[in-house]
């Protein structure tokens, strides 16, 4: 390279801005293949809108008329999320601690937390609650294990992770003073855990009372039973009943969880 | 009585940090190792309690060889030493007595630490110990709510409450300002004569070394060059512990390897 004047600068040299456009066109080129290889009826996008005006013109005025019955389900719900809850907290607990590497006995230990971890994040609440529909039959039992099934994954990946980042200066200081590992786990990263253990138990409480308000679309109890059930007789009166229902309980649950976190936290 | 004999740390097969390093402390002397960093003294201080695991030689206290025990009986051996850190090394989410009462974590049932139960005799000693290093009335409060000073005196505290047979302090006061250091070197002295407690402090600060320990041990690449009573230390001996060129010392050895 032999610059005679010092007056040109650029960005690019002209071969890495061949390289740019040449990326950019394959970019464009992927989109439209896409969008053609996927099959939209355009007038049915067209007439949403429409469509839209139509079903909430149906929906209105709520229909009340199955409120106790909406409210037993939403009570259900609620259940079935907090005892998911409880649940999956105790489970996730060993499962952190085997899971993260300054605490697990050996490597095997390990990879056997990490695949707990993995196997439980990779499959999506519903897909669970098919299974355990198809295992324990239509009902809130199905339910709670499915939820709890993908808790355990969320919450022993963060617990896992705020127990390798816990300062180890008190660690071994007790080890120095001869306590066993038991007592040193109780003593010096216990506290420095707990913080993290209540925001992680309250957000996925907070997570699994909405998830728990779809887990009737696939028959594992709660209130999505009476949704599916109104959706397929196309009562829309009751089905804005039910959504209804859902915000205020929604709302209400990230009340209570705002509450804890400042009582808590 | 402490005892090391030609005591050998290297760190993964590279080039020992300690080499053939022999010592002895007993009675209830204070004892200050003074070196460079990268000196070893560290590593000296952390074989003893097998924090770190030295490579070979023995280290015996009061006639238990600690290089030789196995996993539940270095637990035992480990309640009978005392260790003090530079950084405090305090858990800061618990009070001041929970930490004072972790030095018993070796003695106590798991029930009693779980359910914070202490033994009366355990609550009397640690009143007594932080009444007379001054922190008593902060028995409740969270150890870090606490000055550096503070918590230095909390650590040490929770090394007496072992009732150990040793002290050992790594750089006890280099996170302090200089008068709290001078307090906290202070109070090691005491304490060691009170207790009638041998104590090896490594320390930065040759002032404080000499004035307030008995001896002073100088380390330099993993050699002690140094053992003497504080007004032995004169400029040549600091000299010679300071101002060592590495090179002229690692050529020196592989002239002897």
């Amino acid at each position: 390279m032999s610059p005679t004047t010092l007056d040109h600068w650029s960005r690019y040299t002209p071969k890495q801005r061949i390289k740019r456009y040449g990326v950019l066109l394959a970019t464009l080129l992927v989109v439209a293949w896409a969008l053609q290889s996927i099959d939209v009826i355009w007038e049915w996008v067209w007439d949403s809108p429409a469509q839209m005006a139509d079903l909430f013109g149906r929906m209105i005025p709520p229909d009340p008329q199955n409120l106790p019955s909406i409210m037993q389900a939403m009570w259900e719900t609620v259940n079935i999320a907090t005892i998911a809850t409880l649940f999956a907290i105790v489970i996730s607990l060993p499962v952190a601690y085997i899971a993260a590497r300054n605490t697990t006995p050996n490597v095997v230990t390990l990879w056997i937390g990490r695949f707990i971890l993995v196997s439980s994040r990779s499959v999506n609440t519903i897909i669970w609650a098919l299974l355990f529909v198809a295992i324990f039959g239509p009902g809130i039992i199905a339910g709670i294990v499915a939820i709890m099934f993908r808790s355990i994954g969320f919450m022993g990946k963060l617990l896992g992770e705020a127990i390798e980042e816990i300062d180890t200066r008190p660690v071994e200081a007790l080890q120095a003073s001869g306590a066993s590992r038991f007592k040193v786990v109780l003593y010096a990263i216990v506290p420095q855990v707990m913080p993290t253990f209540f925001a992680v138990s309250i957000l996925r409480w907070d997570i699994n009372l909405r998830e728990s308000t779809v887990l009737g679309l696939v028959g594992a109890g709660g209130i999505g039973i009476i949704l599916q059930g109104a959706i397929d007789t196309f009562n829309w009166p009751e089905v804005s009943t039910v959504l209804l229902a859902i915000l205020a309980f929604v709302i209400l649950g990230e009340v209570v969880s705002m509450y804890l976190r400042k009582r808590i936290l | 009585m402490l005892k090391i004999e030609k005591l050998v740390k290297r760190y993964n097969g590279g080039d020992p940090v300690l080499k053939d390093l022999d010592l002895e402390v007993g009675g209830q002397q204070v004892v200050s190792i003074i070196g460079s960093s990268g000196a070893g003294k560290s590593t000296l201080l952390r074989c003893i309690n097998r924090l770190v695991e030295p490579t070979s030689g023995t280290i015996t206290l009061n006639g238990t060889d600690l290089t030789k025990l196995k996993k539940s009986e270095l637990r035992l051996a480990r309640r009978r030493i005392g260790m003090v850190f530079q950084s405090f090394n305090l858990v800061d989410r618990l009070t001041v007595m929970e930490n004072v009462q972790s030095g018993r974590l070796g003695y106590i049932s798991t029930w009693a630490a779980l359910t914070r139960r202490y033994p009366k005799e355990d609550i009397r000693r640690a009143y007594e110990l932080m009444e007379r290093v001054g922190i008593a009335h902060y028995a409740n409060k969270r150890a870090d709510e606490l000055s550096g000073g503070e918590r230095q005196r909390v650590g040490v505290v929770r090394a007496l409450m072992q009732q150990p047979e040793i002290l050992l302090a790594d750089e006890p006061t280099a996170s302090l300002d200089p008068k709290t250091s001078e307090q906290i070197m202070a109070l090691l002295r005491d304490l060691a004569n009170e207790l009638e407690l041998p104590v090896i402090i490594n320390i930065h600060n040759v002032t404080e070394a000499k004035q307030y320990t008995d001896r002073i041990v100088g380390m330099r690449y993993g050699r002690i060059i140094f053992d003497d009573v504080p007004d032995a230390l004169d400029a040549a001996a600091m000299d010679e512990i300071y101002a060592g060129v590495p090179a002229e010392d690692r050529a020196a050895q592989g002239a002897a390897a």
